[in-house]
Parts: C-alpha cells; structure tokens; sequence
C-alpha cells in the first residue's frame, strides 16, 4: 500500500512540473467544451426556399406565408423559370426550390390529384433529408387545412380544423441540441484526456530510460500499473466534474437523474479507458507510437460511438462492433442518466459490461508489462 | 547536400523502423472512408418504436401495419398504458411511442381525423424530428388514402415529389473526401513532425545535431522531407479510394488538384515545425496538435458540422482555420471543376499562412539549449 503511494505522490509531482501540460489538462477542455457545445450542431435553420409558383393563385400564397412564419426556412425571391431554378441551385443561392404546377389550386378544390415538386439540394445530405421533411410536412399540413376549409361537409360536423395528430417531444421539449450534445462532449474531453495521458505514459519511462530505474526496485507490477493508474483517474473524475457544473451553468443542461449514478458509472468507464491507454502504453516502444495507435482507437471508437450519428442507423455489423466499444456505452449511459433520468437498473448491462472490459483491460496490461527485457 | 542526403535517410529509417505507426498510419485514411461512407449515415433506418393501441380496431391496425411495413421503424413493444412509454423510454429500448386514441376507427370515418399523439424521445432532437415527420406523412398519407374510401369527406389528394439533386442517394461522400484529406495531412504531418522534433530534444539528441556541422534549416528540412513525401502518399490514396469506392468526381485538373495538396500540406508541416520550437516534451507538443488543430479541423471547417449555423464569432474563427479554406479549394476543384482562377483568393491565403508560421518558427528557433 504504501509502494503505491509513493508512485501517485511521484506521478502528481511529474504531472504539476510540467508547466506546459498544466493548462492543457485543466484549461483547453473547459475552452474546447465550450467551443465545442456551439460548433458540433446539426441545428437546422434558415434553409433558403424559393418558390416556383406557376399556378400564382390564393391557394400558393397562402402557402408561401406558411413558409415565411417557419423558423426552418427563409423565402428568397421567386423564380421564373426551370432554366432559372437550376442556376440557384447550382450557385447556391438557395437550398430548396418549391416547383408548384399549374391550376395548383383549381386541382386541390376540385378532389382531383395534384403535385407539388421539391427540389433539393443535397449535396449536404442531412441538410437535404432534414429540409425535406420541413417543407413536405408544412406543405401537408397547409393542404389538410386548405382543403378542410373549403369542405364544409367536415367543418359542419366537428366545428374544429379536422387535424388531430398530435405529437410531443419529450425530454427536450424544445429541441435544443446543446442539451443533446453536451453530455456527448463530457464523454470526449474525459476518454481524450484519460487516454492521452496514460497512453504515453509508461512509453515515456521507456523512452527516458527512467523506467529501469523503477524495474530494479522491488516495486510489483500491480503496484506499478495502480500508481499509473490513480492520479490520471482522479484527474479525469475532477474534470468530468469541472464540466458538469459548466454544462449546468452555461448551457443549463438538464441533470434529472442521480449525480452519483454519473460518477460511479465514469468511474468505472475509466477504468476501461485507462486501461486501454496502459496497455497501449506497455506495448509501445515510443511516444509517437503510442499515440498514433490511440489516436486510432479513439478515433474509430468516437465516429461509431454515436456521438454524432444514431447507432441503430448503422449496419449491422456496425452494431456488432459497437458491443465492444466502451465510449458508445459510456454515451448512452450519460445521456440516458442526465437527460432522462435513468436509474440504475436501466443501465445494469451497460455497467456491467463496461466492468468487465476494465478488468480485462487492465489484468492484460499488468500482464503485458515486463520488469525484464 | 550529401550531409542533408545522410541526415534524411536516417530519418526514413527511424519511420521505416516503426512498423506499427505505419501500418496504422495508412489503415486511418481506409478506416476513415469505409467509416464515412458505409456507417455515419443520417438517414433513419430500423428506428424502434412502442404502440399503444387503445382503438384496437381495423384502421388502428392497418395505421400500425403501414408504419411498420415502411422500413423505417421496427416495433419493439405493445405499450398498456402511458406510463409504459416513459419506462421504455429511460431504458433506452424506443425513441417513439405511437399511441392510437379510443375509437380510432370509428372517428377516422365520421370525421376523417386522426386520433392519434406521437410521442418522441427527444434527447437527440434531429432524430426526434425525423421520426415524428416520417410518422406524420405516413399517417396523412394513411389518411388521404381512407378518405377517398368515405362519402363524406370529399377532399384531393396532394403528393409531394422531392428529388434531390447532385447527390441522389444523399450520401456524404462530397463532404467527408476532403474533410478527411484535410484532417489526416495535418495530424500526419503536423503531429508527425512536432512530435519527432521534440523527441530530439526530450532525449536530448538535439544537442548531438545542433554542434553537426548540419545547419539548423538543414535539420528541419530532413526532418520535414520523409513527412512530406508520407503525406503526399496518403493524399493520394485518399483520392483514389474516394474516386473508386464512392464515384467521388475529380472534375478539375488534377494537376491543380495535386498542387493545391501539396502547399496545404507544406502548410500543415509548418505549422508542425512551429509547435516543436514552443514546446519542450513530446507529449505536449501531441496535446496542442491535437486540441488545438485537431478538434477545431473536425469542428469548425464545415466538414461534419454546418459551420452557417454557428454562433458569428465562430463563424469568423473558422476564418483562421486552414482546413476551411483546403476544403473549399478540394470541392471546387474536385466537384465543381474550377481552374486556378476561381480559387486564386484561397490559394493565396495558404501561402499567406505558410510564410507566416515560418517567419514565425525562424525567430522562435533556438541555436543553443538552455
């Protein structure tokens, strides 16, 4: 116990000295968390339309205003011609073009079909799908209208806009993506900072040479790999709670659930992750190295964590992968515990599953560090 | 120029040597793409979803039926009540909750409405919104369809044709190619060189080439020479996996093109050359390539995130970002076509930052160690 001591109290005192690393650890997360939060939306809003109107009747105007008074979308101004419509498309000018048919209005009073044509942009494709089901869902909820209004059959019977479906978004009532992204965030800076750090770690000994010196002490290989282990632990705790109270404070994310149930869930989260920046630590020769092949890790591990994108989108095979992959588990566990108030029981399997990792992880790097050459 | 030869073959085998960070140094742009272009989508696919049927009649079953049918959502549970809902949702099982009202049927035929409320996990608000879209235009659809059936709710039909244009299938094969050039040249060169740099320095074999009759340009170039001619390589198989795999076009000169990469990775190593002589030790030379290019790289160049939405004083840091201007140079040279005259503005501001992380690395670099 006290061998172990020894090295966290040597570890903290290496960690402080470094005047350049100080900042980087305790200052840069704070400002790329902030940073971040702004930058990494997909918040849509003011997709440029322009309208194609060649019916130019009551019915199209009414259906533009529509347009006006959504958030979603800023009308441009009209186009003339098909020849027209293409050059704003191709220079950008606008995202979305409404191509309204002739006797538009004549058409939909008169229970015959018409169309409505989208043309879209899509060379950003979320923004596409996204714009897409704005304007379709304006437009179908302007013809549900329009033509209840002019059926009088229906408005004598129920004397309300015959329209019913309902739809509530709960948890995030006002589709903040901040309150979607932030928890995400705290995951990164904590899984970078945690394996940076013991990732080049024990390579660095190795490199300086230092790490002779501790090998021919009788300081045991448990011993060593817990001394690594703790401070970078605590240290990512402390920032897992520094950017918690910014999240709180600044972006006023919601923490429904237990606060406890975060840190002893990121407590064992670290534990993987530390793990896997020991063992990556233990079999690298050099820093470069090391920090290449967890920068690879992570790198993969946070695309298919589903950070940004859902995981039940992915293929299949994706998915397979994502069963071994802790920062996915640790996401959805801080999600579901910040935003929705999730107990215990509903993350058992993920908790239990990311133990099991860290101790596997960190059995292996025990293993895999040698006190001889 | 025979001490600089000597002194860049040492180099090349200093990497050579290193087989690991090689072979991952090429599995990352593969990685990348394959990750890109087969996994991150944005399109909804399989979503889960509860029902609460409360109707439990003909049209409330053929509602669910039509939902289910759509490939977009798979049923994962018969919801007794709303209380259910909220227990489904905080186990993470659903994102929706569908639940059909008393007597969906029969209100559907007197009054053509829908009784019916959607409910969505919001926490992902994208998603959310999606999902709740796609449900509504299934059930109007749902809706146009039965009215026809029943005398007394006379209305058209209206049907909404989108066509996406440029990029059909909405795959984001246009936005990553050169997003992941861009990121990838500079960790490699930028990481790659700061961190041999200063890996001199921390095992103190600076000194060694310092007091070589070497001049310390000549150092650097022999450092940055095998970086250079590394990134140069992966860029190329950036283009030709984008070009084969996805049909990513190259409509522009590829001339152009080449040489356009070529400056921006000169870039990316300045500024590598630049970090290594403010930093002392390999791992803070990795952090600060790291936080400060990496991140912002992925963040504020427009590559994953639409930077037109972003707060305005974003929106001008993005301005010093190199990778913006790379990326924009990459799309109208690979998918628009341009030639140089269109890109001139972009271009000289590469230059521009070249010279100055230079200028800037020829004051700070120190001759003697402290």
């Amino acid at each position: 116990m006290r061998t172990i001591k020894h090295i966290i109290q040597k570890e903290f005192v290496q960690i402080f000295r470094n005047r350049t690393m100080l900042p980087i650890i305790f200052l840069v997360p704070i400002i790329q968390m902030i940073v971040l939060a702004y930058a990494a939306t997909f918040d849509i809003k003011n997709i440029n339309v322009s309208f194609y109107d060649q019916d130019q009747s009551q019915a199209t105007m009414k259906l533009r205003s529509s347009f006006e008074q959504s958030p979603f979308f800023k009308v441009n101004k009209p186009i003339h011609s098909p020849h027209q419509a293409e050059n704003a498309l191709l220079s950008d000018q606008t995202d979305i073009i409404v191509n309204i048919p002739k006797h538009f209005e004549k058409n939909i009073k008169k229970e015959t079909s018409s169309s409505i044509q989208l043309l879209i942009n899509a060379i950003n494709g979320t923004k596409a799908s996204l714009a897409n089901v704005y304007a379709s869902s304006l437009i179908q909820d302007f013809f549900l209208d329009y033509t209840h209004e002019n059926n009088q059959i229906a408005i004598k019977k129920t004397g309300v806009p015959a329209r019913d479906f309902t739809f509530k978004h709960w948890y995030n009532p006002d589709l903040n993506y901040k309150t979607f992204m932030v928890p995400g965030i705290l995951v990164l800076l904590v899984t970078i900072i945690g394996m940076l750090l013991s990732g080049m770690n024990i390579v660095r000994e190795k490199e300086l040479g230092t790490i002779e010196q501790i090998n021919v002490t009788p300081i045991k290989k448990y011993h060593f790999i817990t001394g690594k282990l703790v401070p970078f632990w605590l240290i990512a705790i402390f920032e897992l709670a520094f950017g918690l109270s910014i999240g709180k404070l600044l972006f006023d994310i919601p923490l429904v659930g237990s606060l406890w149930l975060v840190f002893l869930s990121a407590g064992v989260y670290l534990l993987v992750v530390l793990g896997i920046g020991l063992f990556i630590s233990t079999i690298s020769n050099t820093q470069q190295q090391a920090m290449f092949v967890s920068f690879f890790f992570m790198m993969t591990f946070i695309l298919m964590s589903g950070l940004f994108t859902s995981v039940e989108s992915m293929p299949l095979w994706a998915q397979w992968i994502n069963k071994i992959n802790p920062i996915a588990y640790f996401i959805k566990i801080i999600r579901m515990i910040l935003l929705k108030g999730s107990d215990f029981f509903d993350i058992k399997t993920e908790i239990i599953s990311l133990l099991v990792f860290g101790f596997v992880i960190l059995i292996l790097s025990t293993w895999r560090y040698k006190k001889t050459n | 120029m025979k001490r600089l030869g000597g002194f860049i073959k040492k180099e090349i085998i200093h990497i050579l040597r290193d087989k690991r960070t090689l072979v991952i140094l090429i599995a990352i742009p593969v990685i990348q793409i394959l990750l890109f272009g087969f996994v991150l989508t944005n399109e909804i696919k399989d979503a889960r979803i509860a029902v609460l049927d409360k109707a439990n009649d003909n049209a409330s079953h053929q509602l669910t039926n039509k939902l289910l049918s759509s490939g977009y959502f798979i049923k994962t549970e018969d919801l007794r009540n709303k209380k259910d809902a909220e227990k489904s949702f905080q186990k993470g099982e659903t994102k929706l909750a569908i639940v059909l009202g008393k007597d969906f049927g029969k209100i559907l035929e007197t009054t053509g409405r829908l009784n019916m409320q959607v409910i969505a996990d919001a926490t992902d608000p994208n998603t959310a919104n999606l999902l709740v879209n796609y449900v509504r235009a299934i059930s109007m659809d749902f809706l146009q369809n039965k009215s026809i059936s029943y005398p007394n709710n006379q209305q058209g039909k209206l049907e909404i044709v989108p066509r996406m244009f440029y990029n059909p299938e909405l795959k984001g094969v246009y936005m990553f190619i050169p997003g992941i050039m861009a990121m990838l040249l500079i960790i490699i060169s930028t990481m790659m060189t700061s961190i041999s740099l200063t890996k001199e320095k921390e095992t103190g074999t600076m000194e060694i080439l310092l007091i070589s009759p070497l001049k310390p340009s000549q150092i650097i170039i022999g450092k940055v020479a095998p970086y250079f001619v590394l990134s140069a390589i992966i860029s190329v198989i950036i283009v030709v996996l984008g070009s084969t795999i996805f049909s990513m076009p190259i409509s522009g000169n590829i001339l152009l093109l080449f040489f356009e990469i070529l400056l921006y990775i000169l870039l990316a190593l300045s500024i590598g050359i630049f970090i290594s002589t403010i930093t002392e030790s390999q791992q803070s030379a990795m952090m600060i390539s790291l936080i400060a290019l990496m991140l912002p790289t992925i963040l504020l160049s427009g590559f994953i995130f639409p930077i037109e939405n972003m707060p305005v004083i974003l929106q001008y840091l993005s301005h010093i970002i190199p990778p913006k201007w790379f990326i924009i140079i990459i799309k109208n040279v690979m998918i628009k076509g341009c030639g140089l005259v269109y890109i001139w503005k972009e271009t000289l501001i590469l230059i521009f930052m070249i010279i100055f992380f230079i200028s800037l690395t020829i004051k700070k670099f120190k001759v003697h160690l402290e």
